[in-house]
């Protein structure tokens, strides 16, 4: 009875961690689904994004010794710098241009924020440090991350305050006409560049955000870029378009992904981690195409 | 005015099916296969064709692979390195295997090993393939990821693809064909370059080809190609079958003629994106755009890297691998910008211009 217990105690622990890992995941998710439902755009560079916004905030809180709310509000105007230098540079340059062509491009920009970020920054890990509580956290038994809790919050406050954006503001309601039909938008008056902008800034704020939750767990340094990969299984799961599919995909995702470690992983060797999330998305796929959550496709002749 | 088809009468089907049906093509084929074969061996440097030649021409054939896929049939995949990896971990399983019938003891071939390989990768492609029966566009890109680490996983985790080396790392046997050892670098590079161009030959053909048309329609809209009587399962299974095909034999000699010791972390995600840039910088749906696409990719970084201290400007060693990276992020876009459709389409608007030069009105 003991043992059975504490094993349960176990399970909830992990599948509560996953679940919370898995709302980190959501949030990098959620800038790929509010880029590709607005533009179109699969965009790659979310990943560099993310690292780009934690360097800049690191970066500016330290040369300037500022307060991480105020480097947080200039950082967030980088953002918009670059979602304006984006639109600018690479997507008016390269309207009506295939999806392939578009998401080409956004491997380019990810290699220029790469770059650009480490040239101005340095490469070395720096410590996001914004006085986000670390440490375990007791609850009758199951321990929970202190951090990933406030990163689960975040997720849910961030989601909610996007769908308020999005269905309630005036640019929301033109978001999802773009999203819905480029030319019908555009034929009532809607400017498909400001709404770019915006979009890709709104990108690069969740980026900022997914950015200062992961670096303050794992560091700010170049493999936060690569985390955008581990997005990619939760956006098939989700659906392309979906913001509450990123969510629940990304729930599944970490759950999934810690549990198989633990139950299944000494099994098969361990070490699953890497490639289960994608296994799990790409079974899943084959009974849904679409996600869970994305739109059905119809085909047309 | 020398670039024309004006007076090249054809006058039997087989002239006018031919692979390259201008006179000048073929004769700049001839050149360019001429200076492949002899000019290079004699009178680069050793450095230029083991650290440039042998790894250009190779990944030329992963992207001629990988074209085939995304190019041709228009199935975007991310797994291209893994297949390479499938091509070079069967080819070692095949070199180190020993056969002994009766009395009779011996290892396969060298070529026959590195085409089984090859028939290896394209079996686990068909695997990987079937998925894109179901999923489309950049939903099958992410689930071809799938392929990526799952493959890197297998190979590392289980011994017995590496022959229970305790570091993982399989080190390649010497390149032995009919007895003759190819050991020195040109003789190392002729010895791909006979790969990279008999297939290179196969792959131009294979598009040209009832399965080449094929692939064609699938990827301009897969229910029109069905309706028409291609079949999407056959058809989409056979473009991964052959793509696998090359990327694996890619694959084996990357890490037998180029490397020597490989894990299989050297074929990681960046290099099936590293590949996936060659094939769209160089031309989706181009033999000669792979190999251009290749060249450009393969060249940037090394170009780049040496540009600072060439003109004498000294910078720390990160600093300029992270200016590189600014770099090669801004001459994609600027090529995306310029020629979305890739640098082959840039050679054959030259073709069209050579055309009519000196009178284009």
């Amino acid at each position: 009875m003991e043992t059975l217990m504490s094993d349960f105690l176990f399970f909830v622990e992990v599948l509560l961690s996953g679940l919370l890992t898995g709302s980190l995941y959501s949030l990098v998710a959620l800038g790929f689904v509010l880029i590709f439902k607005a533009s179109g755009v699969f965009n790659f560079a979310q990943g560099a994004m993310m690292l780009f916004a934690a360097l800049s905030m690191v970066g500016i809180q330290e040369a300037l010794g500022i307060h991480w709310t105020l480097a947080f509000v200039i950082t967030v105007a980088v953002m918009v710098g670059v979602a304006w230098c984006i639109e600018k540079f690479v997507l008016g340059k390269l309207v009506n241009q295939e999806p392939i062509i578009l998401f080409m491009a956004t491997i380019g920009v990810t290699f220029f924020l790469d770059g650009f970020g480490q040239t101005i920054w340095g490469s070395d890990i720096r410590v996001m440090d914004i006085g986000l509580p670390d440490g375990v956290f007791d609850v009758g038994g199951v321990f929970i991350d202190q951090l990933e809790l406030v990163a689960g919050a975040t997720a849910a406050a961030l989601v909610i305050v996007l769908a308020v954006f999005f269905n309630k503001t005036k640019i929301g309601r033109a978001l999802r006409a773009v999203a819905d039909d480029h030319q019908a938008a555009m034929s009532v008056g809607i400017s498909l560049r400001y709404i770019w902008i915006v979009v890709w800034s709104v990108a690069g704020l969740v980026g900022l955000v997914a950015g200062i939750m992961w670096g303050s767990k794992l560091g700010v340094q170049f493999s936060l870029s690569l985390i955008a990969l581990k997005a990619l299984p939760v956006l098939m799961l989700g659906g392309f378009t979906s913001i509450p599919g990123a969510i629940i995909g990304g729930l599944i995702i970490g759950s999934g992904e810690k549990l198989a470690e633990i139950y299944l992983g000494p099994f098969v060797g361990g070490a699953i981690e890497n490639w289960f999330a994608y296994m799990l998305a790409l079974v899943f796929l084959l009974f849904r195409p679409q996600g869970l959550f994305g739109e059905k496709i119809i085909e047309r002749v | 005015m020398f670039y024309r088809e004006a007076g090249q009468f054809k006058s039997t089907y087989k002239e006018d099916q031919a692979v390259f049906p201008i006179l000048q093509d073929r004769i700049g084929i001839a050149l360019i296969l001429l200076i492949a074969f002899v000019g290079i061996p004699m009178f680069a440097s050793e450095y230029v064709i083991s650290a440039i030649m042998i790894p250009f021409l190779i990944l030329a054939l992963a992207a001629i692979g990988l074209n085939i896929l995304t190019g041709y049939a228009g199935q975007i995949s991310l797994g291209t390195g893994g297949f390479m990896a499938v091509g070079a971990f069967a080819a070692y399983k095949f070199a180190t295997w020993t056969i002994v019938i009766g009395q009779f003891e011996g290892t396969l071939p060298l070529i026959a090993t590195i085409l089984l390989a090859g028939v290896v990768a394209a079996l686990v492609g068909v695997m990987f393939g079937i998925p894109s029966l179901r999923i489309k566009g950049f939903y099958l890109a992410v689930a071809t990821l799938a392929a990526q680490f799952f493959i890197e996983w297998v190979l590392v985790k289980f011994g017995w693809f590496t022959n229970y080396s305790p570091s993982g790392v399989i080190t390649a046997p010497p390149l032995k064909v009919m007895g003759y050892l190819f050991d020195t670098a040109p003789e190392k590079y002729v010895f791909t370059l006979t790969f990279v161009a008999v297939l290179a030959m196969a792959a131009k053909n294979l598009v040209r080809s009832h399965i080449g048309r094929g692939w064609m329609a699938i990827r301009d809209m897969d229910i029109a190609a069905e309706i028409i009587g291609f079949r999407p399962l056959q058809t989409k299974l056979s473009a991964f079958a052959v793509s696998s095909f090359f990327c694996g034999v890619a694959g084996a000699l990357w890490a037998f003629v180029y490397l020597g010791t490989v894990e299989p972390e050297a074929f990681g995600i960046n290099r099936s994106f590293s590949i996936l840039f060659m094939v769209i910088i160089g031309g989706m749906g181009s033999i000669a755009g792979s190999f251009i696409g290749a060249a450009f990719i393969m060249l940037l970084p090394i170009f780049l890297a040496n540009v600072p201290p060439m003109i004498g400007w000294d910078i720390g060693v990160d600093l300029i691998a992270h200016i590189e990276f600014m770099v090669f992020g801004i001459m994609i876009i600027f090529f995306l910008i310029v020629e979305p459709h890739g640098l082959a389409r840039l050679w054959s608007i030259g073709k069209e211009k050579l055309r009519s030069w000196p009178f284009p009105y």
